[in-house]
C-alpha cells in the first residue's frame, strides 16, 4: 500500500515491531448540501499517525479541524471514508462480529467530553460500572465485579470506592464524574483509551487532578491514552507525543516537548503566541485579527493553512505540503520549513 | 476628553460623569427554594471607575453569573435580591421600576450574554435585531438606525454587508463581535460581559480580548468581564476580583494579584494552571469540591479545602482585611492591616 513512502510516526517503532495502534492515511468525508448540489466536507484528509504501549499522545487543534472526527473513528462510531487504522496489527475494518467488537471496544474504550450527558441520571454510578464488567468480562462473579469496581475507583482518585459507588450522577460534581468515566473506562483493562476533551467542561482548580489521574493511568496501569484537546498547555502537562491539526491535516507532530520548545509549522506557532499564558508577559505587537480555520469543502490542493499563513509562497497554493521529518520523531508539513528556511510566522 | 471623540448623539449628554460608574454596597442575592434558601451571592461590595476594566473570576457555582445578573437586574425568580444596593452614578437600580430599568439598560450599560448564538435570534438578521434594539430605546429615525448599524459593525471589524446576514451565516467569532457592537449602540458607559469568550477557539478568544480592550481605550466604557479563566484576563484587566461560595475572596490590581496572590485559595487556582514555557512541573490544583451554599460552613467557605486551615478557621467567618492595596478574606492577613 504505502510501504514507499516515509510514514510519520513509524521512526518509533522497530521495523518489525508494530505499534499499538497504527492509523495508515485515514480519511472522513461528509456529504453535505441537498442532492442538486452535492458537496463534500473533508473532515479528516489523509492522517498517518502511531500511538505506541504507555504512551500520552494529545492531538491538539481548534474546533472544526478534524480532531474529535479523529476520535470517533477509532472509536468506530463513524467508518473511515478510506484508508485504514490498524489495532495490535490488525486492521480496524476486519473487525465483523459481536464478539470482535466487545472486545475492540473493551480495549478501546471512549471517555467523553460532557460529564454531565455521558452517566445515566437515574441508576446509582456503580450501574454503569458493573454493566460495562458483565458485558466484557463475563467470567467475573457478582462479588468479583463489585471487587473490580472498587478497585477502578480507587484507581481514578474516587475513594473510598466502596462508598462512591453507591451515589447518584447528581451527587456527585464534575471532576468526580469525569473519573467515573475514566473508571468505567478502566474497569475494561483496556489498552488505549480516547479521552475527548475530558476536562475542558471542569473547572481549572479540578482539571490538574484529572490530568494527573491520566498520567498515574499510563504510569501504574500501562495505559495508552489519546487525548484530543484545544489546550496546548494541558497538552504539553501530561502527555509524551503531540500531534497538531489543522482543517483536517496533520500539520506537526513530534515529541510534546520539542514540538512547543521549538514548533516548526507557522499554525503550532500561531496557537502558541495565542494560549493564554499568566506567566509570560503578553507581546502586544502580534495582536492582530488572524482569521478562522477554514471549512473544507471540496478542496483544492496546496497548504490549507496558507490564506491565513504571513510566510506564504507560491508552492503553498498548488502542493499539498506532506509530512516530512525535520528533527528527531519532529515532523512538520510546511514547505517553508522544508526548504530549509527558518520559519518565525508569529 | 475622550469622550469628545464618540458621536455626541449617542453618548452622554455630559461627557464623563464624576465618581464611580457603579457602586455596589453588600449586594446579596438568594435562590429561594422549595428546599431551603440559598445565598448565591453574600454581602459583596465594590466600584467601578469609568473606564476601568474588572475583571471576575471563580468556579461555576461561585455567584459569579449571579452577581452581574443582579447588577443588570435581569434575575429571574427564584433569584431575588435580598439585600444591599447597586448604585449606577448614585442611583439605585435595585429599587427602580421596569419602566425605569428600560431607559439605564442599553443607553448607559448594557449586556453581552456568554453564548451569542442563544443570544442572537436565528431567524432575524443581525442588521433587523440591531433596529428592534435602538426602536426599543428611542431611536427611530430609518437612516440613522442604518448609519449607526454600519458604524458599529466596522467598530468591531466585522463587514456592514452582514447586516444582512443571519446568526447562522457568521463565524463564532462574528457572532460575539456583533454582540459586542450591538452592546456598543449607544456607547453606553459601562458593558457587562459573561464570558464572551468562553465559546471560542483560542485564536479567537485571543483576537476577540485585544479588540475589546482597543474599543474601550479608544471609546472609554467600563467594562465588567466574568470569566473563570484567570489566565484569559491576566493581561487585559486593571482589576481583578476572585470569587469563591458566593463571596469575594480576594481583589486588588490584577498585577498585583499575579504577583502576589494572598488568599491561599487565589494562590491555588493561579498553581492549577500548566503553563506552555518554563519547565515542566508536577502541579495538584485545589483538592475538594465547593461547599454546598444551602447548607454554607460555620466559617471561613474554603477552609475544608484550604492547605494553611486553623482552627477558628472552621468556627468565625474572617472579615476582609487591607495588605497592599488588595482586599483579602482570610485570617492570615489579620495582622498585616486593619479589618474594612
Amino acid at each position: 500500500m504505502t510501504e514507499l513512502r516515509t510514514e510519520p510516526g513509524h521512526q518509533h517503532a522497530e521495523p518489525d515491531q508494530e505499534p499499538l495502534l497504527r492509523v495508515d492515511r485515514m480519511s472522513r468525508h461528509f456529504n453535505i448540501g441537498s442532492p442538486v448540489s452535492r458537496r463534500t466536507l473533508h473532515a479528516v484528509d489523509e492522517v498517518s499517525f502511531t500511538v505506541g504501549e504507555r504512551e500520552i499522545v494529545a492531538i491538539v487543534g481548534e474546533s472544526g479541524s478534524g480532531k474529535t472526527t479523529v476520535a470517533r473513528l477509532l472509536a468506530r462510531l463513524y467508518k473511515t471514508t478510506s484508508g485504514e487504522a490498524y489495532f495490535q496489527g490488525k486492521p480496524l475494518s476486519g473487525i465483523r462480529s459481536r464478539r470482535e467488537r466487545l472486545r475492540y471496544s473493551g480495549l478501546v474504550p471512549m471517555v467523553f467530553q460532557d460529564p454531565f450527558a455521558s452517566i445515566n441520571p437515574v441508576f446509582r454510578v456503580s450501574h454503569g460500572v458493573t454493566r460495562a464488567l458483565k458485558l466484557h468480562r463475563p467470567d467475573l462473579t457478582r462479588e468479583q465485579r463489585f471487587t473490580e469496581a472498587v478497585r477502578v475507583f480507587d484507581a481514578v482518585g474516587l475513594t473510598p470506592g466502596a462508598e462512591v459507588l453507591q451515589r447518584y450522577p447528581h451527587e456527585l460534581s464534575g471532576g468526580q464524574r469525569q473519573r467515573v468515566g475514566f473508571a468505567q473506562a478502566l474497569a475494561m483493562r483496556p489498552k488505549l483509551i480516547l479521552a475527548d476533551e475530558p476536562v475542558s467542561m471542569l473547572d481549572v482548580s479540578i482539571r490538574i487532578g484529572l490530568l494527573n489521574v491520566m498520567a498515574r493511568l499510563r504510569d501504574d496501569a500501562g495505559v495508552s491514552i489519546l487525548y484530543i484537546t484545544h489546550d496546548l498547555a494541558s497538552a504539553r502537562y501530561v502527555s509524551d507525543r503531540l500531534i497538531v491539526m489543522y482543517a483536517g491535516h496533520i500539520v506537526e507532530t513530534g515529541p510534546a516537548e520539542e514540538v512547543l520548545s521549538s514548533p516548526r509549522h507557522p499554525y503550532t506557532q500561531l496557537l502558541l503566541s495565542a494560549a493564554p499564558d499568566p506567566k509570560a508577559d503578553l507581546n502586544v505587537a502580534a495582536e492582530t485579527d488572524r482569521g478562522e480555520p477554514p471549512k473544507v469543502i471540496n478542496p483544492a490542493p496546496g497548504c490549507r493553512f496558507r490564506s491565513r499563513c504571513p510566510l506564504a509562497i507560491p508552492i503553498c497554493h498548488e502542493v499539498t505540503p506532506q509530512l516530512v521529518e525535520l528533527g528527531p520523531g519532529h515532523d512538520a508539513a510546511c514547505h517553508v520549513a522544508q526548504s530549509g528556511a527558518e520559519v518565525k510566522a508569529f | 476628553m475622550a469622550h469628545a471623540l464618540a458621536d455626541d448623539q449617542y453618548g452622554l449628554a455630559s461627557p464623563i460623569r464624576p465618581g464611580p460608574v457603579l457602586e455596589i454596597r453588600d449586594l446579596s442575592v438568594e435562590y429561594v427554594l422549595e428546599s431551603g434558601i440559598v445565598g448565591a451571592v453574600e454581602n459583596v461590595s465594590f466600584d467601578v471607575a469609568p473606564g476601568e476594566f474588572l475583571a471576575i473570576v471563580g468556579e461555576s457555582g461561585c455567584g459569579k453569573s449571579t452577581l452581574l445578573f443582579g447588577i443588570a437586574q435581569l434575575l429571574n425568580p427564584p433569584a431575588e435580591i435580598s439585600g444591599g444596593t447597586v448604585a449606577f452614578h448614585g442611583r439605585n437600580l435595585v429599587q427602580l421600576t421596569e419602566r425605569e430599568l428600560a431607559a439605564v439598560r442599553w443607553r448607559d450599560m448594557s449586556v453581552v450574554m456568554q453564548s451569542a448564538m442563544n443570544a442572537l435570534n436565528p431567524v432575524q438578521s443581525v442588521g433587523a435585531q440591531f433596529r428592534d434594539a435602538m426602536r426599543a430605546h428611542g431611536k427611530t429615525s430609518k437612516a440613522e438606525i442604518h448609519e449607526r448599524s454600519v458604524e458599529v459593525l466596522k467598530m468591531v471589524g466585522i463587514d456592514p454587508v452582514h447586516l444582512k446576514s443571519y446568526p447562522h451565516q457568521l463565524s463564532g467569532g462574528m457572532r460575539q463581535r456583533s454582540m459586542i457592537a450591538m452592546a456598543m449602540l449607544f456607547t453606553p458607559e459601562l458593558i457587562i460581559m459573561d464570558e464572551p469568550t468562553s465559546a471560542l477557539d483560542v485564536v479567537a478568544q485571543r483576537s476577540l480580548m485585544a479588540q475589546i480592550k482597543d474599543l474601550q481605550r479608544e471609546y472609554h466604557f467600563a467594562v465588567i468581564f466574568v470569566t473563570h479563566d484567570m489566565s484569559l484576563v491576566r493581561h487585559f484587566s486593571d482589576r481583578l476580583m476572585v470569587m469563591y461560595a458566593g463571596q469575594v475572596s480576594e481583589v486588588g490590581p490584577t498585577q498585583k494579584l499575579f504577583d502576589h496572590p494572598h488568599h491561599p485559595y487565589t494562590v491555588g487556582l493561579m498553581e492549577a494552571f500548566p503553563s506552555i514555557r518554563g519547565p515542566r512541573v508536577q502541579l495538584t490544583g485545589i483538592p475538594g469540591s465547593p461547599p454546598d451554599l444551602a447548607r454554607p460552613p460555620a466559617g471561613c467557605r474554603f477552609s475544608a479545602r484550604c492547605p494553611k486551615v486553623m482552627p477558628r478557621c472552621e468556627t468565625d467567618p474572617p472579615p476582609e482585611y487591607e495588605v497592599d492595596e488588595t482586599s483579602v478574606r482570610c485570617f492570615l492577613y489579620e495582622d498585616a492591616g486593619g479589618s474594612q
